[in-house]
């Protein structure tokens, strides 16, 4: 199952720009645009199931921005979001399709859940906190190896591979949780870890500093991307294998380091949420970042800084969706609808910016040929 | 283990089997021919979950299980359709708008779902089984093979179809053709993008088909995210079967009976986890592939857009 | 459908009175694509049983021609007519159903399908496949082109010259009255194209009409009954069977020549017969004694469909050109990778200056000063969506002093494409330019500017002017004798072997992943040469 399928760096064109009016303003209606086309659509659908869209959207903003506590939330909840969506900018400009974030996350968490409560009476909290950020993220990576050795000696199809391996993931996670890290309690969770021994908050909030850690992460994505040789040969890797084998770029390693990053990335958005919000795992639990979180990095173009406004969106669209959605009798799945229409309505500004930046009226890419004839 | 091999337990395995297998078959005989052709349908969880939504609200006021599965597979090919627009015709990339579809879907379900029943579940009468004469008075397994609710003989006659299509039509040859070099089709005068339109259509309806049966035959209610990775499942089955029909029995059987195995092997009092049981399938196509690595192939133009004058 | 066109009776028509209407006509054809006018005015009539070349430089508007009459473009004015009839082309299936049969130059079967799948595709009735109507309808058309090919294969089982004869038959399967070849024999060895020429007489002796389209002189004047000479869009002369007949062959060439540059001076760095000096130039070279690369009995796999390579040796000395030819696809990718460093072989030895370089990376034979131009610019050669200034050090990503310590240094790689470009005469808006935007012969400038910076020890070329104009391959030529004067050692790999015996001083055949011989270039080598491959194909024939 080799195939030359599109990557990720090629469905938007994340070729390094310099960042002047004209391409601000373009980025942005291609960013806003859609977002503003799905919260429409999405208005329309609640009036048509007889909601009010516009208490509703109050709503969210009331529970999600205007209540203080509300507004920590949203913050929190950024954490999981920016490292999931740094983990996946990371295996995306290299071309690697990493759709398992799920089965890596969960892994992770169950590890990090199972382990914190006996590790962290053992040793300080700090260190205990560093120790467990360190074992999400290898469990994490562990769980990219196998696609992208497949990937890198076989070229293997990633996408099949990380879903399937995503599969076993959650499976595993919720074998260990039904098992050797079971806690005290009658269902089937681990032990709860003490909420004073959980990550420490941003002093009179009740935001978690695995926020801090998130921005730190993606700051420094962005600069591996925007400054270093590194980050170039990924994103040459990403944008044209065949010439990333040719100019000599080490096309394997690369794939399974990219991998392995992007694992690790997941993988501290596992631990975070477990030692900064829940404090335990239970099993079937699943908050399926994954396929939601694929929107915003393409909305952000792949682009580790501008990700973090999307994530702040989503974190509000989430935080506050709940309290609406409750306040509407719908079910939270709404976000997922906002979400899908955000990705849909994205891919269809991105075409006809496109055309109309090439300036052409019917069939695209006919100069191309014409240029050959 | 010679109490493994009781009737109670053979026949739990077979029939859990086939209620899991039928919609994975059909879903994946969908997406073969939609990957022949060079489409990766990503959003085919999107679409097995509308149909099953969809199906299920048909079956439930018409009392019809036929209505049910068409109403499923009609709305499938509607889902089908914003692949046909913005990845065959607009060319856009078809992982983003599959993932986008499958999103959707999962919400635009669910809020109906509450918005029609709130927190109930309705529950669907059992699905009338065809009894095939003689066959299904066969000792131990015949009841349960042969006993069956009729879509599933449907399923094994698509299968049928599928590979008479591939292999022994025009429209097979040039899916096949669409999917590997389109280039050389539109040069023979065949539109690629009809081809392709075709085949994505099918796959569509054949995925609502498999939403609804599983919410009609299967489950007998609906509940959001009812098809809870079948999608996926399918779709990584389809890539093994490569455009071979048959492949996809077996495969969709093997994942369908290890979804049931586990209730099998509890009527005969062992107890293992469901998660192991369930991620089996998975782990060992994991293998297959670490072992039969450098065999795997699939459609060279798989998942590209093809533009005329863009070759 | 004409008669003659059907079946196996139309070798039997030994000739066919000429008809009043040519079998296809274009009158007045122009067609424009922004910024560049690929055809002006263009009119030209093929008639049955005649061959009609058409004869151009690349560029010249001959394939938009082409596209028009297959379906896929169509004309902004002009008229078409086939038989004497008005026509309107709709699309490519509309073409075939008029009678134009297309064979593209670059072969358009589908490797994984059989040579019978390939042809029934848009071809059968019905929904069921017909296979044994087509088996019979193959056993014709092959019996009548005296083709032996097996129909069950897959296409990817055929040779090149085996693959253009199912292309002719698929172009001939609903009977067709005119075929277009485009530039049929750019893939074949000189068998091939005695083969090629031996099916052609028959089909003009059937009554088609056949428009032969080639850049080469030579082949105009041996294969066509008339020569239309395309330059820039429009027809800069034509030569009917009176010219083709009357005039003496370097009579003819002369003429050709004045009508395709104005003046018998002009470089024509793409018309092998106006070569004439290359020889004693290369003499004049000075050389190293010792070689600078050296491959010996080196064995390698191809992957990825290509040809691998068995056991080859070779040495090329400084202000040496070696010249490799061959039929594509005999392991010259596979050979040039293998130098480069791109791939691994799995026996040999490579060296340079005399220093195995067996386990050395691409970037460290880069530093070395072993550089590589590869032929497949777009696929690999460059990122098409990266600034030209990326692209100039792609092949240097880490090193000073375009990063220091990991980090870019933007100010350098700016400045060192603005280097380039001027040093290189790269036509480009500007260094930010994306480099998929530029033409064919920019891109082929900025690859030679990146591999031929500092001091290159030796350049392997592959396909080094394939698909440029005149006047950058006469450029890229000009840079290549350059390098050989300051004493770099050259190795360029082609299928056009007029510019190996234009550029090189010693030839190598490379057939079927191995070395058939080496042949100084000078009196008589091009036949040698041809001998080599012929031979060589031969053999291959009967194992």
């Amino acid at each position: 199952m080799t195939a030359p399928l599109g990557s990720p760096e090629t469905v938007l064109d994340v070729a390094p720009v310099q960042w002047r009016g004209a391409a601000v303003v373009d980025a942005l209606v291609r960013s806003l645009g859609p977002i503003v086309l799905a919260l429409l659509t999405c208005g329309l659908i609640l009036a048509i199931v007889g909601r009010d869209p516009v208490s509703f959207y109050a709503d969210i903003l009331q529970a999600g921005v205007l209540r203080p506590s509300g507004l920590q939330d949203s913050i929190t909840r950024m954490a999981p979001i920016l490292l999931v969506a740094g983990g996946m900018i990371v295996a995306f400009r290299a071309g690697m399709w990493n759709l398992g974030s799920d089965g890596q996350y969960l892994l992770a968490a169950a590890f990090v859940a199972g382990t914190a409560p006996s590790l962290l009476a053992a040793v300080s909290a700090p260190l205990g906190w560093l120790m467990l950020g360190l074992l999400g993220m290898a469990v994490g990576a562990a769980w990219t190896i196998i696609p992208a050795w497949l990937r890198a000696r076989y070229g293997l199809n990633e996408i099949v591979t990380t879903l399937m391996m995503s599969f076993v993931g959650s499976g595993l996670a919720n074998l260990l949780v039904k098992g050797p890290f079971d806690g005290p309690s009658t269902v089937p969770q681990t032990a709860v870890v003490d909420v004073s021994l959980r990550l420490a908050t941003l002093p009179g909030t009740r935001i978690h500093i695995g926020v801090i850690v998130a921005l730190v992460a993606v700051a420094v994505v962005y600069l591996i991307f925007s400054r270093t040789s590194f980050g170039m040969r990924v994103d040459v890797l990403g944008a044209n294998a065949r010439a990333a084998e040719h100019v000599g770029i080490g096309v394997p390693r690369l794939i399974i380091v990219t991998f392995l990053a992007s694992g690790a990335l997941m993988g501290l958005a596992a631990a975070v949420d477990m030692l900064g919000i829940f404090g335990y795992m239970r099993a079937d639990w699943n908050p399926a970042y994954g396929l939601k979180v694929v929107p915003l990095v393409f909305l952000a173009r792949l682009n580790a800084l501008a990700v973090i406004p999307f994530a702040a969106f989503f974190s509000v669209l989430s935080i506050g969706g709940e309290y609406a959605a409750r306040r509407a009798q719908l079910p939270s799945d709404f976000l997922l609808l906002a979400i899908g229409l955000v990705l849909t309505f994205m891919v269809i500004t991105q075409y006809l910016t496109d055309k109309r930046e090439r300036g052409e009226q019917i069939l695209p890419r006919r100069r191309a040929a014409a240029a050959r004839a | 283990m010679p109490e493994l091999l009781t009737t109670g337990f053979l026949t739990a395995l077979v029939v859990g089997g086939l209620v899991a297998g039928v919609p994975l078959l059909f879903a994946s005989l969908g997406e073969i021919l939609a990957e022949a052709a060079g489409v990766l349908n990503v959003g085919l969880e999107g679409m097995m979950l509308t149909g099953a939504f969809v199906g299920f609200i048909a079956t439930l006021a018409t009392h019809d299980v036929w209505i049910g599965l068409a109403a499923g597979g009609i709305s499938g090919l509607l889902v089908s359709l914003v692949m046909v627009i913005l990845c065959i015709r607009l060319g856009l990339d078809q992982i983003v708008v599959g993932v986008a579809i499958v999103l959707t879907a999962e919400g635009t379900t669910a809020v109906l779902h509450a918005t029609l029943y709130g927190d109930s579940y309705p529950r669907l009468d059992a699905a009338p089984p065809l009894a095939i004469p003689f066959l299904s008075e066969l000792p131990v397994l015949g009841g349960s093979l042969f006993n069956q609710p009729p879509a599933v003989y449907l399923g094994f006659i698509l299968v049928g179809v599928v590979a008479w299509l591939l292999r022994r039509t025009s429209v097979g040859l040039h899916l096949r053709a669409a999917g590997e070099q389109p280039g050389s089709l539109d040069a023979a005068g065949v539109s690629v993008v009809r081809v392709r339109t075709l085949a994505e259509l099918a796959c569509g309806t054949l995925a609502g088909v498999a939403g609804a049966y599983l919410a009609i035959v299967g489950a007998g209610t609906f509940v959001p995210f009812v098809t809870n990775g079948m999608g996926f499942i399918a779709i990584v089955i389809a890539m093994l079967a490569r455009g071979r029909a048959w492949w996809a029995v077996v495969g969709s059987f093997l994942f369908g009976m290890s979804l049931s195995l586990t209730t099998a092997l509890q009527l005969v009092g062992i107890d293992v986890p469901v998660d192991v049981v369930q991620m089996l399938p998975f782990v060992s196509v994991i293998v297959v592939l670490i072992i039969f690595a450098r065999d795997a192939r699939l459609p060279s133009a798989l998942g590209l857009p093809y533009l005329r004058g863009s070759r | 459908m004409t008669q003659g066109t059907t079946g196996p009776d139309f070798v039997r028509h030994r000739s066919v009175p000429p008809a009043a209407a040519p079998a296809v006509e274009l009158i007045d054809i122009t067609k424009t694509f922004p910024g560049v006018v690929a055809n002006d005015h263009v009119s030209l009539a093929a008639m049955r049983g005649e061959v009609l070349c058409l004869l151009g430089e690349n560029g010249a508007g001959k394939s938009t021609l082409m596209s028009i009459l297959s379906g896929i473009y169509r004309p902004d004015d002009g008229r078409i007519l086939v038989d004497g009839h008005a026509v309107t082309i709709e699309s490519p299936r509309h073409s075939r159903d008029l009678g134009i049969g297309m064979v593209y130059q670059h072969l358009s079967l589908i490797p994984t399908l059989t040579v019978l799948e390939n042809l029934m595709m848009g071809a059968n009735p019905g929904l069921t496949l017909n296979g044994d109507q087509a088996r019979r309808r193959f056993g014709e058309l092959a019996a009548s082109l005296g083709v032996s090919v097996d129909p069950e294969v897959r296409a990817s089982s055929l040779s090149l010259a085996q693959q253009q004869q199912v292309e002719i038959i698929k172009a001939l399967w609903k009977g067709s009255r005119v075929l277009i070849l485009d530039e049929p024999t750019s893939m074949l060895t000189p068998q091939g194209i005695a083969e090629l020429q031996a099916v052609l007489r028959g089909l003009k002796r059937s009554g088609l009409a056949i428009i032969f389209i080639t850049h080469k002189l030579h082949e105009a004047t041996a294969v066509g009954d008339r020569v239309v000479i395309l330059k820039q869009g429009r027809v800069a002369g034509r030569l009917d069977p009176a010219d083709l007949v009357g005039l003496s062959h370097a009579d003819l060439q002369q003429r050709i020549v004045m009508m395709m540059f104005g003046d018998t001076t002009a470089a024509g760095a793409d018309i092998a017969e106006l070569r004439d000096v290359a020889g004693s130039r290369a003499a004049s070279r000075p050389r190293t004694s010792e070689p600078l690369l050296e491959l010996a009995g080196v064995s390698a796999d191809g992957g990825r469909g290509e040809r691998g390579i068995e056991d080859v040796s070779l040495d090329v000395r400084g202000g040496e050109i070696f010249g490799v030819a061959g039929v594509d696809g005999s392991g010259q990718r596979t050979l040039a990778e293998v130098i480069a460093g791109q791939r691994q072989h799995s026996g040999g030895t490579i060296r340079l200056a005399g220093r195995p370089i067996d386990g050395l990376s691409i970037s460290a034979r880069q530093r070395l000063g072993l550089r590589y131009v590869t032929d497949d610019r777009l696929g690999e050669g460059v990122v098409s969506s990266y600034p030209l200034s990326m692209n100039l050090v792609l092949k240097r990503i880490g090193q000073p002093p375009f990063w220091r310590r990991g980090r870019v240094n933007r100010a350098a790689i700016q400045r060192n494409a603005v280097e380039a470009v001027g040093a290189y005469d790269i036509r480009t808006p500007s260094v930010d330019t994306r480099i998929g935007k530029l033409s064919g012969g920019n891109i082929q400038k900025a690859l030679l500017a990146r591999e031929l910076y500092l001091s290159p020890r030796v350049v392997v070329f592959n396909k080094p002017t394939h698909g440029l104009d005149v006047k950058t391959i006469a450029a890229i030529r000009e840079r290549i004798r350059g390098l050989a004067s300051d004493g770099v050692a050259i190795v360029v790999i082609s299928n056009d072997l007029d510019e190996l015996l234009d550029l090189s001083d010693r030839v190598a055949v490379l057939d079927a992943g191995r070395i058939a011989g080496v042949v100084p270039t000078g009196q008589g080598a091009e036949a040698r040469i041809g001998e080599l491959i012929v031979g060589v194909t031969t053999r291959q024939a009967v194992e």
